[in-house]
């Protein structure tokens, strides 16, 4: 181990990768990912994203206190690596997924159950080096809890609401939960075997399905990842766009979880009203980029269509009326005791827990981890735009709904300014044919979403990998609901609103 | 002082708020397919059916609009359409998604559990032949590799307006 050494300084023993951009890639040999995992005990260095290729496994990291970020490779050929989940618990669940895709054995690493793998696929290793599958069902084993009068609650993969499939397991004793044990996979869709091998526009049509309600945020970090592979600059009034789109798609949702987090304490009013006020923005969005949801309007190159000034007037318009009936709502909020004795003290995360899992978006910043992509590692056109970054240090349920309503307000600011300083000019250029690689970091309302993408020179994507914020967000919902009763499950959850499809791709 | 919630209800119950919105969605368009879809609901099934939802793998955002069809704005539940949390209340299976292997026998086991008569609604492009999902080793394909559709809705995802004239096409051929 090293003392004080800065992630490039320690990552520039190994061998740098050519035409990997914008941040390096380096390769290190088993010695070296050794020596990267021992360092990874006394260095505040963050995992962004780790996966696998089928003998090689990459990990995305970034320099806290500097800001710096690489790509991390190690090359297993013989089809094991040394896990940094020892050293880090948030690359656990990473690790068992890259082995259930690509086959390479995480060792050391205590947790070796199948994560994405159910034993449905009829495969093995389906993105390594694939294997009929002829067993039989996978039998898995929930980590247990003992104690008298100790009884469990198996629940999903169907839930009872208009959610996602996902499987959790309590163990409670009366109405208090002793532990939470969550399954997830279920709606594996083999993303990354899709996005091989496709087109760069087809690829970007899957890249914005990786989870529906971040489709503008992913839409832009693959955009982003194929635009440094091919060293392409785009024209400033397409990522004026993409930012308003981003903050369009951030204030829905926003709106949307503060409205069923209510609900889910039974305040039904928050939710309609959220509802009408998110449906204005829906509407709208219908009406000037031909989708609600915005999917496919940014791609590579820029985006896919421009604003006009009709359009521009009715943003404008829908401004005050937003503020107008997020201000009703937020005074309901503040106002109803009844509804704030459920959401304080609820559902805590500690704020060293949110920093040892480098949990992202409003669950990391409402405990006290002030990281947006948006800022650090930033990307245009925010470092033209003025806005700030909440943070809070209590972790509960109220916590997460402060800061996201703080985050509505500033980026109702953000559009404000968008609309104002747009530049005028093109909105799309054409992509080259090159081959190379590239990473991209983007802030989705729930936190970063990373992108990584090889091109080859016949402008089709060789292997491609999105990393959902969702994936350190899990594990920490396994903390915050422990102690807490059953009934307030739904509370929790819906106050982090992972994804399910972001996270089992 | 009056709370909040005195406030807001009041506003509510005095004047509906989706009719002065100038901006809210085919307002002329919703409301004919609302008549009509109000007048079947209440011919064939007596104001009352169940759909359950069901994700067989889908990216979430057929959920949205799912979500935004039982929101004010579109309402369904003021035909007595309503959405319940499990099978065995349902009528209706509205399902999304592609069918991921991960998901298949959940969603064989949760058409199963619902009483007959039921129907299965395929609801997005994917859940009606996988979509832009297609083709992978964890992807069944659509909801009819699994499981026996009734009708289909297209879309990525539908619009809400798309959702309730597709529940109104099911409902013309229920037999009352």
């Amino acid at each position: 181990m090293m003392g004080n050494v800065t992630l490039l300084e320690f990552l520039s023993m190994g061998r740098e990768v050519a035409n990997h951009r914008p941040w390096p890639r380096y390769q290190l040999d088993a010695k070296g990912w050794r020596q990267l995992v021992e360092q990874m005990t006394v260095s505040n260095w963050e995992i962004l994203a780790e996966w696998g290729e089928p003998a090689e496994v990459h990990v995305l990291l970034r320099g806290e206190d500097s800001g710096a970020i690489a790509v991390a490779s190690h090359p297993c050929p013989d089809g094991a690596f040394f896990a940094l989940g020892q050293v880090r618990p948030a690359a656990i669940r990473l690790e068992r997924a890259i082995r259930d895709l690509w086959g390479l054995i995480p060792e050391g690493l205590e947790d070796q159950r199948p994560w994405l793998d159910h034993g449905h696929w009829r495969v093995t290793h389906p993105l390594g080096r694939p294997r009929q599958y002829d067993g039989g069902r996978h039998l898995y084993k929930f980590l247990t809890a003992e104690g008298d009068g100790l009884h469990q609650i198996p629940v999903g993969p169907v839930h009872a609401g208009v959610i996602e499939p996902g499987h959790f397991r309590f163990h409670c004793q009366g109405e208090t939960v002793v532990r939470l044990e969550e399954r997830l996979g279920y709606v594996h869709k083999g993303i990354e075997g899709l996005l091989a091998g496709k087109p760069i526009l087809d690829a970007a049509r899957i890249a914005g399905r990786v989870s529906g309600d971040a489709t503008v945020a992913y839409a832009i970090a693959f955009a982003r990842a194929v635009e440094a592979a091919l060293g392409l600059d785009i024209p400033p009034r397409a990522h004026w766009l993409r930012a308003l789109m981003a903050e369009l798609e951030r204030i829905a949702n926003h709106l949307f979880d503060i409205g069923a987090i209510c609900n889910d304490a039974a305040f039904a009013i928050m939710l309609s009203h959220m509802g009408a006020l998110r449906e204005k923005i829906l509407a709208a969005n219908h009406a000037i980029f031909g989708h609600r949801l915005l999917m496919d309007r940014v791609v590579p190159g820029g985006v896919s269509m421009d604003l006009d000034e009709a359009g521009r007037q009715r943003l404008a318009a829908l401004l005050p009326r937003l503020r107008h009936g997020f201000k009703r709502a937020v005074a309901l909020y503040d106002q109803t005791p009844s509804l704030l004795d459920r959401t304080t003290g609820t559902g805590m995360i500690h704020g060293t827990l949110a920093h040892r899992f480098g949990v992202s978006g409003f669950v990391g910043r409402a405990s006290s981890r002030s990281v947006d992509a948006r800022r650090m590692p930033g990307y245009p056109p925010y470092d033209d735009l003025d806005f700030a970054i909440p943070v809070l240090a209590e972790g509960d349920v109220h916590a997460r709904v402060q800061i996201r309503m703080e985050e509505v307000r500033a980026s109702l600011a953000l559009i404000e300014q968008i609309l104002t300083g747009l530049p005028d000019g093109a909105f799309l250029t054409a992509l080259p044919m090159r081959a190379g690689e590239g990473v991209a970091l983007v802030e989705s309302f729930r936190g970063e979403v990373a992108f990584w993408v090889r091109l080859s020179e016949t402008g089709k994507v060789v292997r491609a990998h999105p990393h959902d914020p969702s994936w350190f967000q899990w594990p920490l919902l396994e903390a915050a609901i422990e102690g807490n009763i059953v009934a307030d499950f739904p509370l929790c959850n819906k106050s982090f609103n992972c994804s399910y499809s972001g996270h089992d791709l | 002082m009056i709370p909040p919630i005195t406030k807001m209800l009041a506003r509510h119950l005095l004047r509906s708020h989706t009719s002065k919105d100038k901006f809210s969605p085919a307002e002329a368009a919703l409301r004919e397919l609302a008549d009509s879809l109000g007048l079947a609901a209440q011919a064939k099934l007596g104001r009352s059916l169940a759909i359950r939802a069901v994700d067989a793998g889908s990216c979430n955002g057929c959920e949205l609009e799912i979500h935004a069809v039982t929101h004010p704005v579109y309402d369904l539940e003021r035909f007595g359409i309503k959405f319940v949390a499990s099978p065995r209340h349902a009528d209706v299976l509205l399902v999304t998604g592609p069918v991921s292997w991960n998901m298949a026998e959940a969603l064989r086991r949760t058409v199963e559990a619902t009483p007959e008569p039921r129907w299965v609604v395929a609801m997005g492009d994917c859940a009606i032949d996988g979509g832009c999902f297609a083709g992978s080793y964890a992807v069944a394909g659509g909801a009819a590799a699994i499981v026996p559709v009734d009708m289909t809705i297209p879309g990525c995802p539908p619009t809400p307006i798309n959702i309730i004239a597709g529940l109104l096409a099911l409902l013309k051929t229920v037999d009352g």
